[in-house]
């Protein structure tokens, strides 16, 4: 196949064409159409326990299958502790997954007809060969190393398999570098270990939550909402910095409405405050860590009176808060947020949240951060992994050294050909994450994805970047299969099952059979010792003291917990660093040239007439991939951006008109989007859920509607310590005429 | 017995999780809803709150619905619950209109549908999904004539309101605020 140009193909225009999944004028929520009226008929007959892949939490739920098939709702398991029986609405909506019309039905092949590229329906050998053999060729050429993978979720895992089998472990996510990564870092730099997922944050019982640019309750993360409900209940003090009214906000005894960029200000004068006013926990500081007398003699100048200029908040109230965090302590949290790649300096932010906990003596404490205890589960007997002639680790090339995981971005750079790139990338496999929307630096990734001899997408939904693909597999929905165990390390250790619910529709197919199926034709069939992924899973159940069949009737387990949950009175406890104490001075950053202790970079502010722009979540949604989830879409069809009523004011914006926005690089974006005007908002900048404004008319409900944030990205600043990409730096103003869009685009 | 609701605004992070759960408990046509979440915003920057409530059928003891309905197919159930019989319903509108709180929505199979406090369940014992559902636990629902009941308690315990007061419907549902 002669292919210069990757094209981008619209799978629509296949005459596939999208089955209408549900008949008649109405269409329902449920998967069913049985009789409307007579509720008797909607009560499930039988439950299947399944955990959710609508987002990362995975929540342990039962699916209701009514007696012709039909899954009918989707209710959580009241015995896991990370729902506690309460599925968040992505969850409860996640049927409408299942029952999408749009979704993927066959696996396609790439071809040339009549000059233009378009895909052809294929059957499953026809494609699982095609892959096989563009793999064998690439490992023939460059060596298995240049496949690599990027992947989200639960079927990653089995790629993940297949790779390291082949001999490559290119696998990376963008969970990482444009994620938690700069969190886990600074943690790990400064307790020896980061806050995992779920988070070991101790909301429940805590008696002050801090929280910085985190907005939970608008990122649905199930547990640690219901918790702060708990804690809200309890009457705990919460305090939020963000420059938005956030949902946590409203909920705050104190919100602290900063100026964007400058949370490290904010953080160094609570530093200041802590030490100065002699407020900190000078028992656990003295016990358990070191680089105290640097720290304070580093942050003498970070007054909060220094700070009122950069960060526009009044001294008492930075004073005020910081009292009441010591008042709390050690029951007291400063959250450590989770989607933290914001200005490039995001390592050293999150290295001042942890010092600030560590000051309040918050980890290892009751109403702090506590010690989290999981459930090993062995994998599946298989030989041992080839060792790789190079790593990811090698794409870094002498950069980013703190990056514990693999950087997409370095790994999409490695796949461009250049001079001097001796490891190059040749293939990718796509699982479960929509690069388009998810990755940042576009012209880099589109470069990469016309370099590539392969491109494999594995998706249910015919997200934008199987346009990009040469071969797109239809994966099953999670309520169609069975999948890994989901075994959590958290206050308690517990495992969930995964089972289908109902038999795969169209030609759909899990991923754990793709994998083996891959791997049998590169004749690596011996790391895929079973006929059915039951048998792995009863294999494993058994090593953990129980069996599928058990679990089949219980879906979750819980087991018991052999160590403290806190630290123990009169204990020693070693933190997980090299000298076993939290490192308020960072030793190893200094050795690697960076900043030992966090100091503060201004960073740009917008022009006149600009704004900068800020995104984040809906609770009713996740990512990009539920804008087109029919059971939530009418909760949030599209996304708005939020205006300051001055600033609409200013340009005579009214409420609902829709507008381009253009970013500081001359981008604007492909659809226009809602104004919402609200007092919700600073004046210098604007706000917009992310996940909307896709461009692929195959999903067929979510094309066009609202705008895609990441499009507007463009001036991304990477984080030196681990790679990570800030996203935040980016500035919008407004093109309110739509012809001027068409001539300036 | 008389079934009421209080629902505490300040744990709603305005999810719209019942929303979604009533939709697939009850099997509500899709662009159609029986709850559905209100957000308040009040004040100008930085000075500003935000209540956030979900709403839906306020089961009132004086019920305009009732009152208005030609054919008698809204009526009281046990408990004061206040049902629309789809069988008697001849879709004619009059208690969409009646309804203060816009509650009703005309079902596209000809009839009048709204919030039943999913009586189907509240039977056999369980919460109307929307309550067990919600992630914050914000939704307590019970019997307000049992002086023992959750929801006695947090109405003893708490100030509360209840929507349109004015148009003097006696609405069962109150809001924690």
């Amino acid at each position: 196949m002669m292919r210069t140009r990757r094209d981008f193909i619209k799978i629509c225009s296949l005459g596939l064409g999208a089955t209408v999944l549900t008949g008649g004028a109405v269409q329902w929520v449920a998967g069913a159409s049985a009789p409307k009226t007579d509720l008797k008929n909607f009560r499930g007959v039988r439950r299947v326990p399944t955990y959710c892949e609508v987002c990362f939490w995975k929540c342990a739920g039962w699916s209701y299958v009514t007696e012709n098939g039909q899954i009918q709702k989707i209710i959580g398991n009241a015995d896991d502790p990370q729902c506690n029986g309460r599925l968040c609405p992505r969850g409860t909506g996640g049927v409408g997954m299942f029952t999408d019309p749009d979704r993927l039905k066959t696996p396609l092949i790439r071809i040339t007809k009549n000059g233009e590229q378009t895909y052809r329906t294929a059957t499953w050998d026809e494609a699982l060969d095609y892959i096989a053999t563009k793999m064998k060729a690439i490992a023939e050429k460059h060596g298995p190393e240049s496949m690599a993978l990027f992947n989200h979720g639960s079927s990653g895992k089995y790629f993940t398999h297949l790779l390291n089998a082949f001999g490559s472990n290119n696998v990376a996510a963008p969970s990482f570098a444009q994620c938690r990564g700069p969190r886990d870092t600074g943690f790990e730099l400064t307790f020896g270990e980061s806050v995992s997922s779920p988070e070991v944050t101790d909301i429940r019982d805590t008696r002050c939550l801090v929280l910085i640019g985190s907005h939970i309750g608008e990122n649905m993360h199930n547990g640690q909402v219901q918790e702060m409900s708990e804690a809200i209940d309890r009457g705990a003090v919460i305090i939020t910095v963000d420059p938005r009214l956030s949902t946590a906000a409203s909920k705050s005894k104190y919100w602290l409405p900063i100026k964007p960029s400058t949370d490290l200000a904010l953080l160094l004068a609570w530093i200041h405050v802590l030490i100065y006013d002699e407020l900190y926990n000078k028992e656990y500081v003295d016990k358990y860590a070191e680089g105290f007398n640097e720290l304070k003699e580093h942050v003498k100048n970070y007054t909060p009176e220094w700070a009122y200029g950069i960060t526009t908040l009044k001294p008492e109230l930075v004073r005020q808060t910081a009292r009441e965090m010591a008042n709390a302590a050690p029951s007291a949290i400063i959250h450590p947020g989770r989607h933290t790649s914001w200005y490039g300096d995001d390592v050293q932010r999150s290295r001042a949240i942890a010092i600030l906990n560590a000051l309040l003596g918050t980890w290892g404490n009751r109403g702090g951060i506590f010690f989290k205890e999981g459930i090993k589960i062995p994998d599946f007997p298989h030989p041992a992994y080839p060792k790789p002639a190079w790593s990811w680790q090698d794409t870094l090339k002498g950069r980013y050294p703190f990056a514990k995981e693999a950087v997409t971005n370095t790994i999409i750079e490695a796949s461009i050909p250049a001079e001097g790139n001796e490891h190059v990338i040749k293939g990718w496999i796509v699982s479960g994450t929509n690069l388009i929307v998810s990755i940042p630096l576009k012209e880099q990734l589109m470069k990469a994805m016309q370099s590539l001899d392969l491109l494999v997408v594995v998706d249910t939904m015919p997200m934008e970047i199987t346009g990009y693909a040469d071969v797109v597999l239809p994966e099953c929905t999670y309520l169609e299969r069975h999948d890994d165990l989901r075994a959590t390390a958290h206050r308690e250790p517990t495992i969930a099952l995964r089972m289908p619910a109902v038999e795969p529709m169209y030609e759909t197919k899990p991923a754990w059979w793709i994998s083996k199926q891959i791997g049998e034709r590169l004749g690596l069939g011996a790391y895929y010792n079973y006929k059915d992924f039951k048998e792995v899973l009863d294999w494993q159940l058994k090593q953990a003291g129980t069996s599928l069949s058990e679990m089949e009737k219980i879906g979750l387990k819980k087991f018991e917990r052999k160590t403290p949950v806190y630290i123990l009175p009169g204990s020693d406890y070693k933190f997980k660093t090299a000298s076993g104490k939290i490192q308020l001075y960072s030793h190893e950053l200094e050795a690697a040239g960076f900043d030992p202790m966090p100091k503060l970079t201004l960073h740009p502010q917008p022009e006149e007439g600009f704004y900068r722009l800020i995104y984040g979540r809906a609770p009713m949604h996740t990512f990009s991939r539920t804008a087109n989830n029919r059971n939530l879409v009418a909760l949030m069809p599209e996304n708005s951006v939020w205006i300051n009523p001055q600033v609409a004011e200013l340009w005579g914006l009214k409420k609902d008109q829709y507008v381009f926005l253009k970013n500081q690089a001359g981008v604007v974006s492909n659809f226009s989007v809602k104004v919402r005007i609200t007092e919700r908002i600073r004046w210098d900048s604007v706000y917009i859920v992310h996940g909307f404004g896709h461009h692929h008319k195959p999903l067929t409900y979510a094309f066009g509607r609202g705008v895609n944030d990441t499009e507007l990205i463009s001036d991304v600043k990477i984080d030196p310590i681990m790679g990570g990409t800030g996203m935040r730096g980016n500035f919008v103003t407004f093109i309110k005429d739509a012809a001027k869009k068409e001539a300036k685009s | 017995m008389r079934y009421g609701m209080a629902i505490d605004t300040r744990k709603c992070v305005g999810c719209s999780d019942c929303v979604v759960a009533c939709q697939t408990e009850n099997n509500v046509p899709v662009g159609f809803c029986r709850d559905w979440v209100v957000e308040v915003v009040d004040g100008t920057y930085p000075n500003v709150s935000i209540e956030l409530r979900s709403e839906r059928c306020n089961h009132c003891a004086n019920s305009p619905c009732v009152r208005c309905c030609p054919t008698g197919a809204s009526h009281f159930e046990e408990g004061g619950i206040v049902l629309v019989e789809h069988n008697k319903c001849i879709g004619c509108g009059a208690c969409i209109e009646a309804c203060p709180y816009d509650a009703r929505y005309s079902h596209p199979d000809g009839y009048v549908d709204k919030c039943t406090f999913c009586i189907h369940r509240v039977r056999e014992g369980n919460d109307p999904a929307c309550v067990s559902v919600c992630p914050t636990s914000c939704i307590y629902f019970g019997d307000l004539d049992d002086q023992n009941s959750k929801i006695v308690n947090v109405l003893k315990n708490r100030k509360f309101k209840s929507l349109a007061p004015e148009a003097g419907t006696k609405p069962q549902i109150f809001y924690l605020v």
